[in-house]
């Protein structure tokens, strides 16, 4: 038993060991500048993985921005509005969603998704939002909206799934002592249950934010694969997953390699902090109570 | 004392509207949600049916771009891959868990749940390079490979469950074991590990349908291959990787393929999710 918890603790610094010394010679090649330069060419042997950091920070903002409220809304109403004889329906048909494997996730997105967005969501938001120039040029439907757009739709389940964990350990006295003081059904959510399960929802909020960042399959499928900067969300990009499942297998020469490996590394170390910062978050709101399965 | 009795003040019509309004825009808000799922199972029924054929389940593909031909080897394929992870992860995270619960009450025992936590939010691609710097490198790509890093990633799901699980067990259990002079390590495995089975066996699927549609820790790994292969050294086609390649690729039937070969995935794992389901249900400790 002891042999086996060991082994846990054996395979994450296994990673960390085989990551940071396969990742050496792109470090000591670019130094800090790796992560500051937007060049990508690797027949010249010259790699700056900021276009990446970018398309994974931008992409995963996206699905925060559409995610977060859906996610918050389910679980509320999942937890304080719906009949209970829907609840546990309710939940399984959200979590079901988690249950989809990215890579159909991502075949879904190109054939049904993309043209939708090309043809009807994207030139729409151009005429209505261009101004704000996130939502400007030609509307081929894939790129970071539709990458951001997937990942929303991944990540709802996580975000939701904790959030109504979260609310159901607001005691319901907390509940009831608003309500007596003459507070609406929505006044007691927001100011009896909503405000005390703040940091367990950022917590949850976090942990699809880690998903997010690391999420592969869809996202590659969908987003373009240009190492590019651009504002509009429109156009293609590029991130630190996708570039590993694209370009891993065939790069060729030990600097390409090496740097594809130092992108593995900078994904894994955010998302680590991510997660930790999460699970804190968490676990200080749900900390004395009963662990609930997760089935 | 002239009890003019203080009439309570009725609620203000502006609250009253916000609260129907939040309800509504809750209501709203689960509309969206279920809106891509059943989008998503509509359209893989309606594509993933009408294209599954006999030829699709027992042939393997046909050269690039020739219509015809199936993915019965990446079917195949799948399970053994899955097989060799199951194989090694389920021993080690259960073994983890047990530890966690009868004998992790201490630094070392959070020390071991956090790596586990992290562990399950490393992003899978990183799992897969890992999976390809240690057993692929100048070896070649395999289906142990493949195997070994789907199992690195069940084991953090199954560790924490198994404990979770086995904290259940009324101490008094192990007391009752205890008091008839029965060592610890048997007292573990047959009467608390015993008694939270139906528990343990839920982790354990669900850790299975989590990495039953992987992707991308097969990538570098399996690899995949368009012919049959019994070799765990060899590469192995497998069920996700052969969606995405036919679904990146310009042919109609190949696009078809995907759908088909997505139908059968979800299939295997909805299957799995909806049986965990009905033994928690039916399962001593699923209500607790």
């Amino acid at each position: 038993m002891t042999a086996c918890a060991l082994a846990v603790l054996a395979v994450l610094i296994l990673i960390v060991y085989e990551l940071i010394s396969r990742s050496g010679l792109s470090w000591h090649a670019f130094g800090f500048k790796f992560f500051a330069s937007s060049e990508w060419d690797p027949v010249s042997e010259k790699f700056g993985a900021l276009p990446f950091i970018y398309g994974t920070l931008v992409s995963s903002l996206v699905a925060l921005v559409i995610a977060v409220p859906l996610s918050v809304g389910v679980a509320v109403f999942t937890t304080e509005m719906c009949p209970k004889a829907f609840r546990g329906p309710l939940s399984f048909f959200v979590e079901l969603l988690a249950a989809i494997p990215s890579v159909i996730y991502g075949l879904w997105a190109m054939f049904v998704l993309v043209p939708l967005l090309s043809t009807k969501v994207e030139p729409f938001l151009g005429k209505t939002l261009g101004w704000t120039g996130l939502f400007t040029g030609a509307p081929y439907g894939i790129g970071m909206l539709a990458a951001g757009i997937i990942l929303a739709i991944m990540i709802i389940p996580i975000i939701s799934s904790i959030t109504r964990e979260v609310l159901l350990v607001v005691p319901q006295q907390q509940r009831e002592g608003v309500l007596a003081l003459g507070a609406t059904r929505w006044e007691m959510i927001r100011v009896g249950v909503l405000r005390n399960a703040r940091a367990g929802i950022l917590g949850g909020i976090i942990l699809g934010l880690g998903r997010a960042l690391g999420e592969t399959m869809a996202v590659t499928m969908v987003i373009g694969n240009r190492p590019e900067i651009a504002k509009s969300l429109f156009a293609p990009g590029y991130t630190m997953a996708s570039v590993l499942a694209n370009e891993f297998s065939e790069a060729t020469g030990d600097t390409y390699l090496s740097a594809l490996i130092e992108i593995g590394l900078a994904l894994f170390l955010v998302t680590i902090v991510v997660n930790a910062l999460a699970r804190l978050l968490v676990w200080s709101v749900t900390r004395g109570q009963p662990a609930k399965g997760s089935a | 004392m002239h009890a003019t009795a203080q009439t309570v003040s009725p609620i203000s019509l502006r609250r009253r509207v916000t609260d129907h309004a939040m309800t509504g825009v809750a209501m709203l808000t689960v509309l969206l949600v279920l809106a891509p799922l059943v989008a998503i199972f509509g359209y893989l029924m309606y594509r993933g049916i009408g294209s599954i054929n006999w030829a699709f389940l027992t042939q393997t593909p046909k050269p690039v771009g020739e219509a015809g031909g199936g993915m019965a080897n990446a079917i195949v394929g799948s399970i053994f891959i899955l097989g060799i992870a199951s194989l090694i992860g389920v021993p080690f995270g259960v073994g983890a868990g047990v530890y966690l619960a009868e004998f992790g009450r201490n630094r070392f025992g959070s020390a071991i749940r956090f790596t586990a936590d992290v562990l399950n939010g490393v992003p899978s691609i990183v799992i897969g390079i890992v999976g390809w710097s240690i057993l692929v490198r100048g070896r070649g790509f395999s289906a142990l490979a493949g195997g070994v890093a789907l199992a690195i990633m069940m084991v953090p799901t199954i560790s924490r469950t198994t404990e979770e699980m086995l904290l259940l067990v009324p101490t008094a259990m192990r007391e009752a074991a205890y008091g008839l002079g029965i060592p610890r390590w048997r007292t573990t495995l047959s009467i608390t590990l015993r008694t939270a089975t139906s528990g343990v066996i839920t982790g354990i699927m669900l850790a299975f349908a989590r990495i039953a549609g992987e992707t991308a820790p097969l990538l570098f790994t399996a690899f995949g291959n368009t012919f049959w292969n019994w070799k765990a050294t060899q590469p192995t086609a497998a069920l996700p990787l052969q969606i995405y390649v036919y679904a990146n690729s310009p042919y109609d039937d190949w696009h078809r393929q995907a759908w088909a070969g997505s139908f059968v995935l979800i299939v295997l794992i909805v299957t799995a999710v909806a049986a965990v389901r009905y033994a928690v249900r039916r399962g001593s400790f699923g209500a607790a």
